[in-house]
């Protein structure tokens, strides 16, 4: 049944509409994969009961002639930021080490009333503050992915999403939810030789997710290929009255122009996104992809983004704000940890230093910083300043092209202990992924192909606001042309 | 700027964290390399440039000021480190 476990959502939709096999069959060729797979610790918490009993309902309705929709019986992992009833949630974080909600996110919960199959709970970067997973009380999380030449140095998964990427790239699960801040679905889908995407900021619903930071906070799907993003990006999505930040839009099919081409299509290649020392195999997978988006008769022109350099500051000061704010709420009264002390305040203090790591409280303390009185206006006011011109850039770019073309990050994925002395360092991961997050748009990272080493390369698209049904359409038409069919051994 | 151990004090104060004595300068040099880090934005002009504070381009939705859910502190309180009757216990804070 090993068969089982290669098929995307397209192929395990058609495999159990024909009867080939039944959802607890490929329920538990995945669940097998999970257990085979234990030492990638790409989950927090495994739900092998939750996952069958899904299957069995879903085989319940096919033998009805009834269906949930597109994703009914697909094995997937969750990421274990979203809150699921009564399975535990803990973000990564020891705070929230005992955490067991009794409510469900808006989009978990869809993806269950979708009849999806929920494998576990995937282990991320914790509170989703990470660019290598590496940072989550449970322990990193290892790349399936190793480089050839017998370098067998153990590869780190990206983050945050990086037990959801894992867990696609081992074939682990047929797909995963992510969340992207500042491009924790992008990145790890590089990293991992997957695919992620972004969705425009609002249309999917943030209620039941663990807050990070609220302006840039937004799920995602990760799959393993373009059209699959499109079909669980369509269960996923919606308006939702609960988040009052989530679009109040139709929810278009976003697979209605996936086989259309791109010919005629206008798409722009910032020239500042080439930065200094950047490694020659990605700026060659960059003309690459320009050079497959041309050949199929797209136009491709160069375009500006005069404030991109300035992005990854704006950002280091946004989301910290946003963050301190947010993880306020951890305070051991009301849910997780609690750590006593002689009075109120201590224990406060007390349980919020054993409960957060260190990026954790690197990050609340930046907010805090830059948030307090005195400090206010010089750097969050002047941040949300520059936001807005970051924004314009991308609103004056998007009169002439329709998509814009970059790398997904600066390399493929590092050594895990590689870059985990100097915070800016594992910052600058983010520096074709963050700007995009800033305006809030929508954005996809696509296998590109391998890097000299044999590592995955992604590209990246970044669209117009509400516009993913054209970004699925120009990462069809890369995915197509990349023909990426590379796999890490052994899975 | 470099943060002096002094402002961590009182930052790690605000925010609630202990930061014991000899952990200090550790976090005073950690948070002014970021803090240096994004003090690049003092090269951007700004003049006559609005914040921006919301993404979406819709406005805030409205909605009746209603009670529309509730009744269940027992599933509300389930998770509390410690409570009883139905409500969230802290220690003492009234003499």
């Amino acid at each position: 049944m090993s068969g089982l476990t290669d098929l995307t959502i397209a192929g395990a939709r058609a495999g159990l509409d024909s009867g080939d096999f039944s959802a607890r069959e490929l329920a538990q060729a995945h669940i097998d994969a999970m257990a085979r797979h234990k030492a990638l610790n790409a989950f927090i918490t495994e739900t092998p009961e939750r996952a069958l009993a899904d299957a069995d309902a879903s085989d319940a309705r096919r033998a009805k002639g009834e269906s949930a929709g597109p994703m009914d019986g697909v094995p997937i992992a969750m990421k274990d930021l979203f809150c699921t009833e009564g399975v535990r949630s803990t973000a990564g974080s020891h705070i929230l080490e005992p955490f067991v909600p009794p409510y469900e996110s808006t989009v978990s919960g869809k993806l269950k009333a979708g009849g999806s199959v929920m494998l576990g709970k995937a282990n991320l970067d914790e509170f989703a503050m990470g660019s290598a997973n590496i940072t989550s009380y449970y322990g990193p999380v290892t790349n399936p992915w190793v480089a050839g030449g017998g370098d067998n140095r153990q590869r780190v998964p990206g983050g945050s999403s990086g037990g959801s990427a894992t867990a696609v790239a081992a074939r682990i699960a047929i797909a995963a939810t992510g969340t992207d801040t500042g491009g924790s679905i992008r990145q790890p889908a590089s990293f991992c030789g997957i695919v992620g995407l972004k969705p425009t900021y609002g249309r999917c619903s943030r209620w039941g997710i663990v807050a990070f930071a609220s302006s840039l906070d937004q799920a995602g799907p990760m799959t393993r290929t373009v059209e699959d993003a499109a079909t669980m990006l369509q269960v996923m999505a919606g308006h939702d009255p609960k988040d009052s930040t989530s679009a109040p839009y139709a929810t278009p099919n976003f697979a209605e122009k996936l086989r259309a081409g791109v010919k005629g299509l206008k798409i722009g290649v910032p020239k500042e996104y080439r930065v200094d020392g950047m490694p020659a195999e990605i700026d060659r997978i960059w003309h690459q992809g320009a050079d497959w988006l041309r050949a199929q008769g797209a136009e491709v022109v160069e375009i500006s983004l005069p404030h991109t350099k300035y992005a990854l500051p704006t950002y280091y000061i946004i989301a910290p704000a946003e963050a301190s704010s947010n993880l306020a709420r951890y305070d051991g009264v009301r849910y997780g940890l609690r750590v006593p002390g002689k009075d109120l305040k201590e224990m406060y203090e007390n349980t919020r230093a054993e409960g957060f790591g260190a990026e954790v409280k690197r990050r609340i303390m930046i907010g805090t910083y830059v948030l307090s009185a005195g400090y206010y206006d010089a750097y969050y006011l002047k941040a949300q300043k520059v936001r807005s011109l970051i924004l314009r850039d991308f609103t004056q770019a998007f009169e002439q092209v329709d998509a814009i073309l970059t790398p997904t990050a600066p390399s493929a994925a590092f050594a895990l202990g590689e870059k985990q002395d100097d915070p800016v360092q594992m910052y600058l991961n983010d520096v074709f992924t963050v700007p995009a997050s800033m305006a809030g748009l929508p954005a996809i990272s696509v296998p590109g192909g391998l890097s000299d080493e044999g590592l995955p390369l992604g590209l990246h698209l970044i669209g117009r606001p509400f516009d993913e049904v054209t970004l699925v359409q120009v990462a069809q038409a890369l995915e197509d042309a990349a023909g990426f069919s590379a796999r890490p051994a052994g899975y | 700027m470099a943060l002096d151990q002094a402002t961590v004090a009182r930052i790690a104060n605000l925010a609630r964290i202990k930061v014991t004595d000899d952990e200090l300068q550790a976090w005073a040099t950690d948070l002014s390399a970021i803090i240096t880090f994004v003090e690049h934005l003092d090269e951007v002009n700004v003049d006559g440039v609005e914040p921006m504070t919301g993404v979406g381009d819709f406005p805030l939705p409205l909605r009746a000021d209603k009670v529309s859910d509730g009744g269940y502190a027992d599933v509300v309180t389930s998770n509390a480190p410690e409570g009883a009757l139905g409500f969230y216990t802290v220690p003492k804070v009234v003499e």
